[in-house]
């Protein structure tokens, strides 16, 4: 088990291409860490760089408190699991799992003792006889994961273990993942472009952008509180509705004016932090659970209201999504399934302020 | 869309239809009928030797007659063959060419595409180009230059020469085809072996090769017939009957002057032949499955 610590690491390609442009980032023992970010983010070259698969171009890695910059990947200490499960073919499960084992000279025994382990923690002790090409997507990679666990190493490396796997399989892939770190806890750093793998699994997340860290924080602290446009936009499924709006001061406190009709009361906490940008365009940041139907019995304070028709509905069972129009900009809200709504038909609706966001279009930046 | 039976479909352009069942059986009857040819085509030569083979020397100049049948088949051809020491010596002259052809080719050339496949460094890939070049280059080409480089050695007249010089042919191609095996296995495969603590001969040797086996089989195939039926190079550079192969050593000593031991002839040749054909036979579908990896991703 190891910290993992990464100092203004760069990565630059031929031509001058930065893929990663000198992050910092701390992994703290056994924690799970997941990158996560759209693609070409440089979130894989990070981790393939932690890996030593990929050299860096300045800056510091270190594992276990040795700097690994010019360590090569074997004897970095580390396992990894890659999307297309990387087995090698022609070897049995048993032999898959115990390879580096093998190569690193461990007693017989041992690999017998430590292969049967991995294979019971991951429930594959019945298929160690079988070659790959008999397995499964679901089975290739739980043996993936089981080449990397007999290993004990200091920190476990996965990239996108779970894009190749059907959507049903990947859910239950995601909890066995989650169980493992459970049992063995050993330091994981996990990259994913899904952010909800993301939220599920990790103790921390890291939203990488252009190459940069937009934010490092516990999946709950994103999701509340993100600091900057993109990580608002990224994280949450339905994206959060974005609308510009201008901060407005009246007698009874601060509003937000999207149209000359629709304007909503900014809560009065949050009138101090506000103040400074009051006449300024902004954008409006609202999520679209937090933008429902009324409820008959709301005693919630700070819930606004208001009435739009919907032009596209769109019925997912545990929930019902609503899109409308403001300004041309397109908005959604989450439902009740049990609300009857129709597109074209004016619906009301209310608007949790507490959970507003203000956002300076200049910087992107959260207010 | 009508119909003008119960049975017919027409389209709206009201146009009959072909069944597939019968686009399918006129599919087959013309397979069978093309394959039927080239196979009479093919097997005609073969044909004609076995049957000059089993022929006696007093049958084979007897004019009357189909020269296609035997009437008294006997294997005294093959027997005079067998007994003679110089046939023995140059099949075995033959044998240890080709071995130590296939193990000097697949030996430098699965190295060689291991590392312009796989070890990226500057002017791998120009490399690789000229060693696909290197094999465009015809073999008669070639041919003066090897001749004084084999005479400077002191090689001439010795199965060590041809030693030496077959695998200037069976290298480039052998490489050839061993890169683009080696690059269709997923890189990730090599990154993993990395990570579990392989080195670069460790890779190849428990990863590369034993993923790579029907590419290694379809070049070591080549380079066996390459070597095994080679005839113009030990024409020029053997002359002595003791260091002959098969080849030459046949048609050199069985023909004297004008007169031509043909049931001989055609004996020791179908027996020269038999090898390949053994080879074949048992790694075919390695060597198709080689010479087309590569051309899909999977």
């Amino acid at each position: 088990m190891a910290q993992v610590h990464l100092r203004k690491v760069v990565k630059e390609y031929e031509g001058g291409v930065q893929a990663v442009k000198g992050i910092d980032l701390d992994i703290a023992d056994h924690e799970f860490v997941v990158l996560v970010g759209p693609s070409g983010c440089g979130k894989s070259t990070t981790l393939r760089m932690i890996a030593g698969l990929e050299e860096i171009s300045s800056g510091e890695i270190d594992i276990g408190g040795t700097v690994v910059n010019d360590v090569p990947p074997r004897d970095r200490d580390i396992a990894m699991v890659f999307q297309n499960y990387a087995l090698y073919p022609h070897m049995t499960v048993y032999d898959n799992m115990a390879f580096g084992l093998t190569l690193r000279k461990f007693d017989k025994g041992e690999i017998r003792r430590r292969v049967e382990n991995a294979a019971k923690i991951l429930d594959i002790g019945m298929l160690l006889d079988r070659k790959p090409k008999a397995l499964s997507g679901g089975q290739r990679q739980r043996v993936a994961m089981g080449r990397a666990i007999v290993r004990d190493p200091k920190v476990f490396l996965f990239d996108e273990p779970l894009s190749n796997l059907d959507a049903k399989l990947r859910v239950q892939m995601r909890t066995e993942i989650k169980k493992v770190h459970q049992t063995v806890r050993t330091t994981t750093v996990y990259v994913t472009h899904d952010q909800v793998e993301a939220m599920t699994l990790a103790d921390r997340v890291v939203v990488m952008n252009h190459g940069k860290i937009e934010q490092v924080g516990p999946p709950q602290e994103l999701y509340h509180h993100p600091k900057t446009r993109f990580v608002a936009g990224f994280i949450g499924s339905p994206s959060m509705n974005f609308i510009p709006a201008r901060l407005e001061e009246t007698g009874s406190g601060l509003v937000v004016r999207m149209t000359e009709r629709a304007v909503l009361p900014v809560p009065a906490a949050r009138a101090a932090r506000y103040a400074p940008h009051v006449g300024r365009e902004l954008l409006f940041g609202i999520r679209p659970e937090h933008l429902t139907e009324p409820h008959p019995n709301e005693h919630r304070p700070n819930i606004a209201h208001f009435e739009a028709a919907p032009e596209v509905v769109e019925p997912m069972g545990m929930e019902t999504l609503l899109h409308f129009w403001v300004e041309g900009h397109e908005i959604c809200a989450r439902f009740d399934p049990a609300i009857e709504v129709a597109p074209g038909r004016v619906a009301a609706m209310a608007v949790d302020m507490d959970q507003m966001h203000l956002i300076d279009p200049k910087t992107d930046m959260v207010l | 869309m009508s119909a003008s039976s119960a049975n017919t479909i027409v389209s709206y352009t009201g146009k009959k239809l072909g069944s597939l069942r019968s686009e399918r059986r006129w599919a087959l009857w013309t397979a069978y009928a093309s394959l039927i040819v080239a196979t009479i085509i093919f097997l005609a030569p073969p044909f004609y030797m076995l049957v000059t083979s089993l022929k006696s020397s007093a049958e084979i100049s007897n004019l009357q007659g189909n020269p296609w049948l035997v009437r008294a088949p006997t294997l005294e051809n093959y027997m005079e063959l067998i007994a003679n020491p110089l046939f023995r010596g140059f099949f075995v002259n033959s044998v240890v060419i080709t071995l130590c052809v296939v193990v000097i080719s697949m030996v430098i050339s699965v190295l060689a595409a291991f590392s312009l496949a796989r070890m990226k460094f500057w002017g791998s890939q120009a490399l690789a180009t000229g060693v696909f070049l290197t094999y465009l280059v015809p073999d008669t080409l070639l041919f003066i230059p090897l001749y004084q480089i084999v005479g400077g050695l002191g090689l001439l007249n010795s199965i060590w020469g041809l030693i030496l010089i077959y695998p200037t042919l069976t290298v480039p191609f052998c490489t050839w085809i061993m890169i683009g095996y080696f690059a269709s296995i997923p890189k990730e495969l090599d990154e993993a072996a990395l990570i579990d603590g392989a080195g670069w001969m460790q890779m190849l040797t428990k990863i590369f090769i034993p993923v790579a086996l029907p590419g290694i089989i379809a070049a070591t195939i080549f380079a066996f017939t390459v070597s095994w039926a080679a005839f113009v190079y030990p024409t020029a550079f053997v002359t002595t009957p003791e260091h002959m192969p098969l080849t030459i050593g046949v048609v050199s000593q069985l023909i004297r002057g004008d007169t031509f031991a043909w049931g001989q002839i055609m004996a020791g040749a179908l027996m020269a032949a038999l090898p390949p054909v053994v080879v074949y036979a048992f790694l075919m579908d390695y060597y198709i499955a080689g010479l087309t990896a590569g051309a899909t991703k999977g």
